[in-house]
C-alpha cells in the first residue's frame, strides 16, 4: 500500500483541476465583472421594456454600474415594473433618467441611466418616474409609413387649394 | 450441540437444473469433514451455501445454532467473521502483497494497532511457512505457495470454521502433503471444525474424521475413511480405487455409437 | 413473424429488469458510500488510477480540439467578417459542450473500461466472492470508492479540456492566423458566462461522470467470469456509456441553455 506517493500527485491532479476551472471562470468568463459589491435598489416604470430580461447591465456613459434584477407587469397602471440593482459606490440624483437601449444595431438591450442635476441621491426603494420605453422596430414602420402618408396627403390638398386660397404656408 | 453446522433437508436448483436434493449433513465440533465426489456433483455449491453466497430453494443449514439467511445481510457478516474460506484458486488480491493480503481481514475487523497487526500476519505466515515471503506479490509466487498464503489469509481471525474449495488440486505431491498437514494441524490447533471439498482420496483420507460422498447431488455414502475403504457400495468402490467405469458412467450419455455410425439397425438385427 | 415479436418482449423483459437491478444496486451502493467516509484514502488512490493517469489523454485532445475549433471556427467567422469573436466562439463551445462531452466520452474508453476490465477480473478470478467471505461487502470496498473517483475525476477532467482547449484555440487563432488579441480575450469575457456557461459545464460533466462511471463498474461487477465474457463486458461500456453520454447532453442542453 503506497502511503503517501499516490496523495501527493492526487493532489496536483485536484489543484490541476480547480486551475482550469478557475483560468475559465476569470480569464474566458466574466468572472472580473462579477462583482459582490453591496447594491441598493430602485425601481422605474416603463411602456415598453421590448427585449429587456433580467440581469442586463445598467450602465451609465458606457459603463457597467448596476443590474437589472427583476422584471414586472403592474395591471393597475399596465406599466412594466422595472427594478434595478445600482452598486452601493455610485450614486445618482433623485431626478435621473432611465432609457432602454441597444447595444449595437441588433444587439442584447440594456438600461442607461442619465444623471439629473437634483442635490439629492437616489435612496433603496427610490422610484425613478422620468423613463424612455424601448424603440419598437414595428412603431417606428407604422410612424414612418404614417407621416409618409401624411406628408403626400398634406401636398395633395395644398395642391388642391391653391386655386382657392394662397395662406396657409 | 456437538455439531457445529447442520444442514436439513436441503434443496438447491440452478433455474430448471436441480442441484441437490434433500441434503442432510451434520458436521461435528472439532473435526475434519471431506466432502468428496465427481465434478458436477455439486460439492463447491454446498460451501457455497453454508457460506451464504448461495440461497437455497428449500431447507435449512445452521451454524453454531444460528440459522444461515441470506437476506440478513448483518447477521450473514456477522456468521462469516467467524468462518475462513480457502478458495481453489487461492483468490488473493493481486494488488496487494502477499502480506497485506493476510492482514486484510484484521485490519478490516478491528482497530489493532500495526504493530500488533505485523506480528499476528508473521505468525500465520510463519504457521504455512511462508514467513519470507510476506513481501512479495501474489504473481511472484507459486500456485502452490499462493494457495497457502490464501490458507494463512484465512485462519488470519481464527475461526471457527474453516473450508477448503479442493485445496489439492493442481499440487505437486510435496505441497499436497504439506497442505494435509497443514488442515489437520491447523484444525486441531484452533480447535475449529474443517469442511474439505475434494476429490483427492488419497490425501483427504489421510486427514478426514468422517467423509460424505455425493453423486448428482445426493449422498450415496458416508462414514471414515477406513469404512470407506472397505465399503462394498458400488459408487464408492469405483471411487476410491479409480476405476473408469461404473455408477459413474464413462460416456456421456445418449445414442449409441452403431447408432451414430448409422448401422444401429442392422447391429440391433444382428444381436 | 411471432417469434420475433416473442423475442423482442424477451428482450425488452430482460432490459428492464437489468435497468432494475442496476437502480438497486446503485442505490445499495449509495447507501454504503456514506462508510467511506471513515476511509477516504481509498477513493485518493482510485482517483489516482482513473484522473492522473487520463490527464495526457485528455489534455492533449483538449489541445488538438482547441486547435481545430481555432482553425474551423476562423474560416467560418470569417466569411462574415466577424472573425473577431473567434474567443467567444472556442470559449463557448468547448465550455458548454465539447467540454463535457468529449471528455465524458475519451473517459469513457480509458477510464471507464479498464475499470470494467479490472472488476470482470476481480470477479473471475473469485476475490469478490473471498472478500464476501471475509464479510467485507465489495460493493462498498471496492466498487463504491471507484464511483466516487470516477465522479470527482470527470469534472477535474473537463474542466482542464475546456482550459486547454481555449489555449489552443488562441495558439492558432492569434499566433498562428493573426485575430486580434484583445479582440479575442474581450469578446470572450463578454460573452461567457460564468454561471450559465462555464457551471453549466461543469454539472453536466458530474452527470456524465455519475452514469459513466457507474456503467463501467456495473457492466464489470454483471460481467460472465471468462476472457469472452469481460471482452463483452469492455465493448458493452464503450457502447452504452457513450450513448448514454449524448442522450443526457441533449437532455441537459434542453433543460439548461432554455
Amino acid at each position: 500500500m503506497q502511503k503517501k506517493s499516490l496523495d501527493v500527485w492526487v493532489g496536483m491532479f485536484v489543484l490541476l483541476g480547480a486551475a482550469a476551472l478557475l483560468f475559465l471562470a476569470l480569464k474566458a468568463g466574466n468572472m472580473s465583472s462579477f462583482s459582490f459589491n453591496p447594491t441598493y435598489q430602485v425601481t422605474g416604470k416603463f411602456d415598453n421594456i421590448g427585449g429587456l430580461k433580467p440581469q442586463a447591465p445598467v450602465k451609465s456613459a458606457g459603463v457597467v454600474v448596476g443590474r437589472v434584477a427583476d422584471i414586472r407587469f403592474d395591471d393597475k397602471t399596465f406599466q412594466a415594473n422595472v427594478i434595478l440593482n445600482l452598486d452601493s459606490s455610485f450614486q445618482f440624483p433623485k431626478d435621473s433618467s432611465l432609457k432602454i437601449l441597444t447595444s449595437g444595431l441588433l444587439g442584447e438591450q440594456y438600461i442607461g441611466i442619465s444623471p439629473g442635476g437634483d442635490v439629492k441621491n437616489l435612496a433603496n426603494g427610490d422610484k425613478i418616474s422620468s423613463t424612455q420605453s424601448a424603440v419598437v422596430l414595428e412603431d417606428l414602420i407604422s410612424q414612418f409609413l404614417y407621416s409618409k402618408a401624411a406628408d403626400s396627403g398634406g401636398n395633395n390638398n395644398n395642391g388642391s387649394n391653391n386655386g382657392s386660397s394662397s395662406g396657409g404656408k | 450441540m456437538s455439531n457445529l453446522v447442520e444442514i436439513r433437508n436441503l434443496k438447491f436448483a440452478y433455474g430448471e437444473r436441480p442441484i441437490l436434493s434433500d441434503l442432510q449433513m451434520d458436521f461435528p465440533r472439532g473435526k475434519v469433514v471431506a466432502v468428496m465426489g465427481g465434478s458436477g456433483s455439486g460439492k463447491t455449491t454446498i460451501l457455497r451455501l453454508i457460506g451464504g453466497l448461495l440461497t437455497a430453494q428449500a431447507g435449512s443449514i445452521t451454524i453454531d445454532g444460528t440459522v444461515v439467511d441470506t437476506h440478513d445481510t448483518d447477521g450473514l457478516y456477522k456468521l462469516r467473521r467467524r468462518m475462513g474460506v480457502l478458495f481453489q484458486n487461492g483468490a488473493l488480491f493481486t494488488d496487494l502483497s502477499v502480506f497485506d493480503n493476510v492482514a486484510f481481514p484484521i485490519r478490516e475487523h478491528s482497530d489493532l494497532p500495526e504493530s500488533l497487526i505485523r506480528d499476528m500476519v508473521l505468525m500465520k505466515l510463519q504457521a504455512v511457512g511462508l514467513r519470507n515471503a510476506a513481501y512479495l506479490k501474489p504473481t511472484e509466487v507459486s500456485g502452490g505457495m499462493a494457495r497457502r498464503v490464501a490458507l494463512a489469509r484465512a485462519i488470519a481471525l481464527d475461526p471457527q470454521l474453516i473450508m477448503y474449495d479442493e485445496p489439492f488440486a493442481g499440487l505437486d505431491p510435496i505441497s499436497m502433503g504439506v497442505t494435509a498437514n497443514l488442515i489437520r494441524n491447523l484444525n486441531d490447533a484452533l480447535g475449529s471444525t474443517s469442511i474439505l471439498v475434494s476429490h483427492d482420496v488419497d490425501e483427504s483420507f489421510s486427514i478426514a474424521d468422517y467423509v460424505y460422498f455425493l453423486s448428482s447431488g445426493k449422498i450415496v455414502a458416508q462414514g471414515t475413511p477406513d469404512e470407506m475403504r472397505a465399503s462394498t457400495d458400488p459408487y464408492v468402490k469405483q471411487f476410491v480405487n479409480a476405476e473408469a467405469d461404473g455408477p459413474v458412467p464413462f460416456h456421456y450419455p445418449g445414442k449409441s455409437l452403431a447408432d451414430d455410425l448409422g448401422i444401429g439397425e442392422k447391429v440391433r438385427a444382428a444381436l | 413473424m411471432i417469434n420475433a415479436i416473442g423475442s423482442l418482449g424477451y428482450s425488452l423483459r430482460m432490459w428492464l429488469t437489468n435497468l432494475g437491478y442496476a437502480t438497486r444496486m446503485f442505490v445499495r451502493m449509495l447507501g454504503l458510500s456514506f462508510g467511506l467516509l471513515r476511509r477516504p484514502r481509498l477513493i485518493t488512490d482510485q482517483i489516482h488510477f482513473i484522473g492522473n493517469y487520463s490527464l495526457v489523454i485528455i489534455a492533449v485532445s483538449g489541445l488538438f480540439v482547441g486547435f481545430v475549433l481555432g482553425l474551423q471556427g476562423y474560416y467560418t467567422l470569417n466569411k462574415y467578417g466577424s472573425e473577431q469573436a473567434l474567443g467567444l466562439l472556442v470559449a463557448l463551445s468547448l465550455t458548454r459542450e465539447l467540454g463535457p462531452v468529449v471528455t465524458a466520452l475519451l473517459f469513457a474508453g480509458r477510464a471507464g473500461t479498464s475499470l470494467t476490465a479490472e472488476i470482470g477480473l476481480m470477479k473471475a478470478g473469485e476475490q469478490l466472492a473471498a472478500m464476501e467471505m471475509m464479510a467485507v461487502n465489495p460493493l462498498q470496498r471496492v466498487i463504491a470508492p471507484r464511483f466516487w473517483a470516477g465522479v470527482i475525476s470527470m469534472p477535474i477532467l473537463a474542466a482542464i479540456f475546456s482550459a486547454v482547449g481555449v489555449v489552443g484555440g488562441y495558439i492558432v487563432g492569434v499566433r498562428m492566423i493573426g485575430v486580434d488579441e484583445g479582440a479575442f480575450w474581450s469578446q470572450m469575457q463578454g460573452g461567457v458566462d460564468v454561471v450559465k456557461d462555464v457551471m453549466n459545464g461543469v454539472l453536466k460533466s458530474v452527470v456524465f461522470g455519475f452514469a459513466v462511471t457507474f456503467i463501467a463498474l456495473f457492466q464489470g461487477y454483471e460481467s460472465q467470469p471468462t476472457p469472452e465474457g469481460v471482452s463483452r463486458a469492455t465493448t458493452r461500456t464503450v457502447v452504452i456509456a457513450s450513448l448514454t453520454v449524448l442522450g443526457l447532453d441533449f437532455l441537459l442542453t434542453a433543460l439548461m441553455f432554455n
